[in-house]
């Protein structure tokens, strides 16, 4: 693998990850992550689609009407979700039940449009396949961290095993009913944003404005 | 004094390339605690006034000091009366232990009332302090900036809008949470557009119902559960209000706080106490408060005008929504915080009149929150800037009317 196929790859992951620096496809991130079984597939689902997207718009950027382009990326990743969908009810009915509508808004998730937009529409079909692995990855990771402290604190488990036992079992544990709802996710993705940028310093944006000094002066007393 | 040379001798160690210099955040609280600080502004364009960050903050925590002795008799009476109709003799916990070793459970004497809510009630409180405190020191010292006086107000009414039962653990989560991310994350005092305790109570709300909302957690004993004054209104209406012993609870009894409830928010009457001093000295803006105050009337009245056969709620006149609940220190104390209030005149207003119609709006309309004065004030807290943009805008767009050539 060339060092630039493998930047790509990458480079998502944490210098330039669609949720955490481009603040890309939150609203699913917060959606999906009370387990982390669903969480996970959802992963999949998303690398897939990001991935075949990247892929096939790639393949056909050359020949797409400029004017038309999005109506066509869309068709492209319309037809995928679809197929992803279909595969999810047929061999994972309970989670893509669980997943309920989120599966098919992967068609309005900003990181695949993104992603086909700023990357395959300029590069290669190989290259912008792995932009997609790449971008998939990133965004797994992130709900994947989210998913584990939603399920583990709010419910105890970890993939529906029980790791804390709960009060209510005789356990000593009390599930934090926050992490069940969606504002948790926004609390969580922002300690993650605020810990990604304490690192890598340079994600944090510039100051829109400096608070002039305060000059101080010793009294004399 | 021998004090200030103490202080001076160890100053060095402590600045700028001192052996303690990441400490500099807490020396500099322990010397202004004692000391005013010899640090003045010079640049221009600056307020000069003898009331300081330091001198409103010290003003407001003595303010909520009558709820917060008034509580603690009261969750006294509570805890005693209920235990006595229970037919309990003793907590049977450490609470019990402290109590026991310098009172009894009598609630006709002042000092068992008091002294069991100080039992309950100081643990609390400590815990607050010094887990509040803890992320107060590490912030000031990552960020060397001065530890700030606003502690001493979020602590203290976070202790004071907690339920008399709550386990210290949450307690601790609960503070942690307000003060990182309803103030350290935007910067810290002076920078969060939320109110630190509220978020604090908020947090605790949606994680920890069980300890936070229901009948069994207002009176500070284990197995009681007595409905609160507003949920009994949300269920059966005004008329069926009673007290924790099963008497009938009169308005006069609200007012003073003979009601189970938050520690600190029973009792109009000392809140009404803090009131006055925030207000006499200026430093709670007496808009904001009549805003809330006149919002509530209207909606009430409104709602009595309406009627409802289904919800009994819709007639409780506006002088018991006033006395009930966690309206008056949420009025006092919470919805005139100066940083997450509205700044402009108008907007403090109009701030006001939100949280007063949001809140009875909840509690009356709202069937799944008996009280509304939290989620209000924080809804307004939200809008606040919002608020204040459309109040400067209208008011330069009146300007320029008026200079039409």
């Amino acid at each position: 693998m060339s060092a630039d196929t493998k930047s790509i790859l990458l480079k998502p992951i944490f210098a330039n990850n669609p949720i955490g620096l481009q603040i890309l496809g939150v609203c699913s991130a917060l959606a999906v992550t009370t387990s982390l079984k669903v969480a996970l597939v959802m992963c999949v689902a998303l690398t897939v689609v990001t991935a075949f997207s990247n892929f096939f718009i790639s393949c056909v950027r050359n020949y797409m009407p400029n004017s038309i382009r999005i109506i066509v990326q869309m068709t492209i990743i319309a037809s995928l979700v679809i197929a992803v969908d279909l595969i999810l009810q047929a061999f994972a009915y309970a989670i893509s039940k669980q997943l309920s509508v989120f599966v098919g808004l992967i068609i309005t998730n900003c990181i695949v449009m993104g992603r086909a937009e700023a990357f395959a529409m300029k590069n290669p079909p190989v290259l912008s396949f792995m932009d997609g692995i790449g971008n998939g990855l990133g965004y797994s990771v992130v709900l994947i961290v989210v998913g584990t402290i939603r399920e583990l604190f709010g419910s105890g488990s970890l993939l529906g095993i029980q790791i804390l036992p709960l009060i209510s079992n005789g356990g000593w544990y009390q599930p934090n009913g926050l992490m069940l709802l969606a504002p948790s996710a926004f609390f969580i993705i922002g300690f993650l944003i605020w810990a990604l940028r304490s690192v890598r310093t340079e994600q944090t944006e510039k100051d829109e404005f400096r608070i002039a000094a305060h000059n101080v002066a010793e009294a004399s007393h | 004094m021998g004090l200030r040379r103490i202080l001076d001798d160890i100053a060095p160690h402590f600045e700028k390339g001192g052996r303690y210099e990441k400490w500099f955040a807490l020396y500099e609280a322990v010397d202004t605690i004692f000391y005013s600080p010899s640090k003045v502004t010079v640049s221009p364009a600056h307020v000069r006034d003898g009331v300081d960050l330091k001198r409103i903050m010290i003003t407001v925590w003595l303010a909520a000091f009558p709820a917060m002795f008034y509580g603690m008799y009261n969750v006294g009476f509570q805890g005693i009366t209920a235990m006595s109709n229970m037919g309990l003799t003793t907590t049977g916990d450490w609470h019990g232990y402290w109590i026991e070793l310098f009172s009894s459970y009598n609630p006709n004497s002042i000092w068992d009332c008091f002294w069991f809510g100080a039992v309950h009630y100081v643990p609390i409180y400590a815990t607050i302090f010094i887990v509040g405190g803890f992320w107060e020191v590490l912030f000031a010292s990552i960020r060397k900036h001065e530890i700030n006086e606003g502690f001493f107000v979020t602590s203290i009414l976070f202790s004071l809008i907690v339920p008399p039962d709550l386990p210290l653990w949450q307690a601790a989560l609960g503070i942690s949470f307000g003060v990182v991310v309803g103030k350290e994350v935007f910067g810290g005092t002076g920078k969060n557009f939320l109110n630190p305790a509220l978020t604090a109570r908020a947090f605790l709300f949606f994680a920890y119902a069980p300890q936070m909302s229901g009948d069994a957690v207002w009176t500070a004993v284990d197995g009681f559960s007595g409905a609160t004054s507003l949920s009994q209104i949300a269920a059966q209406g005004l008329p069926a209000l009673t007290s924790t012993s099963g008497q009938e609870l009169t308005w006069l009894d609200a007012f003073i706080g003979r009601e189970q409830g938050s520690i600190g928010e029973t009792s109009a009457l000392a809140i009404m106490i803090g009131a006055a001093i925030l207000l006499i000295t200026r430093i709670a803006s007496w808009r904001i408060m009549s805003g809330v105050f006149l919002g509530m009337v209207a909606f009430s009245l409104l709602l009595n005008g309406i009627g409802s056969d289904t919800n009994p709620g819709f007639a409780t006149p506006w002088y018991w929504h006033f006395v009930l609940g966690g309206f008056a220190f949420g009025m006092v104390f919470m919805a005139t915080d100066p940083v997450s209030a509205a700044m402009t005149n108008t907007g403090k207003w109009i701030y006001g009149a939100l949280i007063g119609v949001m809140a009875v709006m909840i509690r009356v309309l709202n069937p799944a929150y008996p009280e509304g004065v939290m989620l209000a004030i924080l809804f307004a807290n939200l809008s606040a800037p919002l608020i204040d943009y459309v109040v400067v805008r209208a008011n330069i767009k009146r300007r320029l009317a008026r200079n039409v050539i």
